[in-house]
């Protein structure tokens, strides 16, 4: 990470390297998601990294409906971190229209598009 | 717009082109067309516009684009770029231009060639980098999880959701400029192809060409004009996200602030307001903008467009030309809104005119619900 400036290079160099951080306030505390050189809350500057969690729920969903041959349908959802962030993700493991909103789910660093991307698979109770 | 705004400036033209398919005609054509238009209705010429207000989704300096095309050299331009909001925007910029004699005659300008030129929702916008690797479909994916949610919290159902695009196309099938006229009941929208849980294809809206031009003067000379002057009472503007992924509350929009600044500038009340057009690019948008804007309770916009309420012959005449779901949506549909309202009240609808309208409400929503856009039209009447 050493060559990392901004906080989107920070991210997504961590993100690369399996690590999930999350852009949290020394100021004001709260933690902010997309990263950015402030934060959006109180409009402090200094920003620390912490490890995230992974813990969330389901906030809301959708099924994009896509036919077989192209890939057939996915699911495009977002999700509500333990740390009060939510970020655009799927659900994995399950069939796009299983999954529901307030669904229990845990992180993980997978791929979308070809890029290293947070993903999310319900979380085992 | 402060109340020392309100009533200062005025539409005196209003006009259209290219809805439904413009062969052969690029956007810029189908904008010209519609400046034409507007001006012939307010009796005036090209030579006579000294501000231009205009956006589009062709290039990034739109506004010098049509003002080139145009052959006019405005003194004042507002190129704001809010989405589909910025036209009902425009009226707050172009209320402060004219008060302040920065010009005496504004255009507001819009067009688009977006169906027969690609057959699908043309946008200048980059995919947000936070959200691309998901693979959103811009803008439904947004759209459907709001409806999404609203269902959770508000046991809203998708055969409200299909009782908006029901009573849309009842209103377009009054109106001979409308694109889509043929019947729709609430099983054809909840049978027909699922796009988006839960929005099927009947569920969003058009995918048309078209452009639309309005005409405004300061009021002092707005009675000099062939058509009667329909005035600006209030307009407001709020936005409280570009990227739906930083939507606070899925179910409540920036419109509750548009909303309240515009009625406050207008010093009226929902409960005044005889015709209501909203940006209705989802059937969702119609039940999110009724609550948001004190029409209904929050949560209550479902059962509120139940059944045909909002329907002609309902409680509350809505989106009277039939929207974006079924008139006309090129892509940015705000101007409609506004040129439906001004219309209502002139007596020139289109389509099913509603007696005597005194005051009417437009509402532009840009992005994906991140710009709110609320005005609030009068006849002579309301001043």
């Amino acid at each position: 990470m050493q060559d990392a400036k901004g906080p989107d290079q920070l991210f997504q160099r961590a993100l690369a390297e399996g690590e999930i951080l999350l852009p949290k306030c020394d100021d004001c505390g709260a933690y902010h998601f997309f990263p950015r050189v402030l934060c959006p809350h109180c409009h402090g500057a200094a920003i620390s990294w912490k490890q995230a969690t992974g813990k969330g729920r389901v906030y809301t969903t959708t099924v994009v409906r896509r036919s077989q041959n192209r890939g057939g349908d996915y699911n495009v959802c977002m999700v509500e971190l333990q740390e009060g962030v939510r970020m655009m993700s799927r659900v994995e493991d399950i069939a796009p229209g299983e999954v529901a909103i307030d669904m229990a789910v845990t992180a993980f660093v997978g791929e979308a598009e070809g890029v290293p991307a947070v993903l999310f698979k319900p979380s085992e109770v | 717009m402060t109340t020392e705004l309100r009533g200062k400036s005025a539409i005196v033209g209003t006009g259209h082109a290219g809805f439904g398919e413009a062969h052969g005609l690029t956007a810029y054509d189908v904008m010209a067309q519609s400046a034409l238009a507007a001006l012939g209705d307010a009796g005036l010429k090209l030579s006579d516009v000294d501000g231009l207000f205009c956006t589009m989704m062709e290039d990034s300096m739109p506004a010098l684009m049509a003002a080139e095309y145009l052959g006019i050299q405005p003194r004042f331009i507002d190129g704001t770029m809010s989405g589909g909001s910025s036209f009902v925007n425009y009226l707050t910029s172009a209320t402060m231009a004219l008060d302040a004699g920065l010009c005496d005659v504004a255009l507001i300008v819009y067009g688009s060639n977006q169906r027969t030129a690609s057959g699908r929702l043309v946008t200048a916008s980059r995919p947000p980098a936070y959200e691309a690797p998901y693979n959103p479909r811009y803008p439904i994916s947004a759209y459907a999880m709001a409806a999404a949610r609203h269902m959770h919290e508000y046991g809203t159902t998708r055969e409200q959701l299909a009782d908006v695009a029901v009573a849309a196309r009842a209103w377009a099938q009054h109106n001979p400029e409308a694109f889509e006229r043929g019947p729709l009941t609430r099983e054809d929208v909840l049978g027909a192809r699922m796009v988006g849980d839960p929005l099927t294809v009947r569920d969003c809206c058009l995918v048309t060409d078209g452009g639309g031009a309005i005409v405004m003067v300061r009021a002092d000379r707005a009675r000099d004009f062939p058509k009667v002057p329909v005035y600006v009472l209030g307009s407001a503007t709020a936005s409280s996200h570009r990227q739906i992924s930083q939507m606070k509350d899925f179910t409540v929009t920036a419109a509750r602030d548009s909303g309240a600044r515009a009625f406050a500038a207008a010093g009226v009340t929902p409960a005044d307001i005889q015709a209501v057009e909203l940006y209705d690019a989802f059937t969702i948008n119609t039940i999110l903008f009724l609550e948001d804007l004190g029409f209904c309770a929050k949560g209550e916009g479902g059962a509120f467009v139940e059944g045909g309420r909002i329907a002609p012959g309902g409680v509350l005449p809505v989106n009277t030309n039939g929207g974006g779901l079924s008139c006309v949506h090129p892509g940015m549909y705000g101007i409609f809104t506004v040129i439906e309202a001004a219309r209502q009240i002139r007596g020139d609808a289109p389509g099913i005119q509603s007696k005597d309208i005194d005051l009417a409400l437009a509402h532009g929503n840009g992005g994906v619900l991140s710009s709110q856009v609320t005005a609030i039209l009068g006849s002579q009447n309301t001043l």
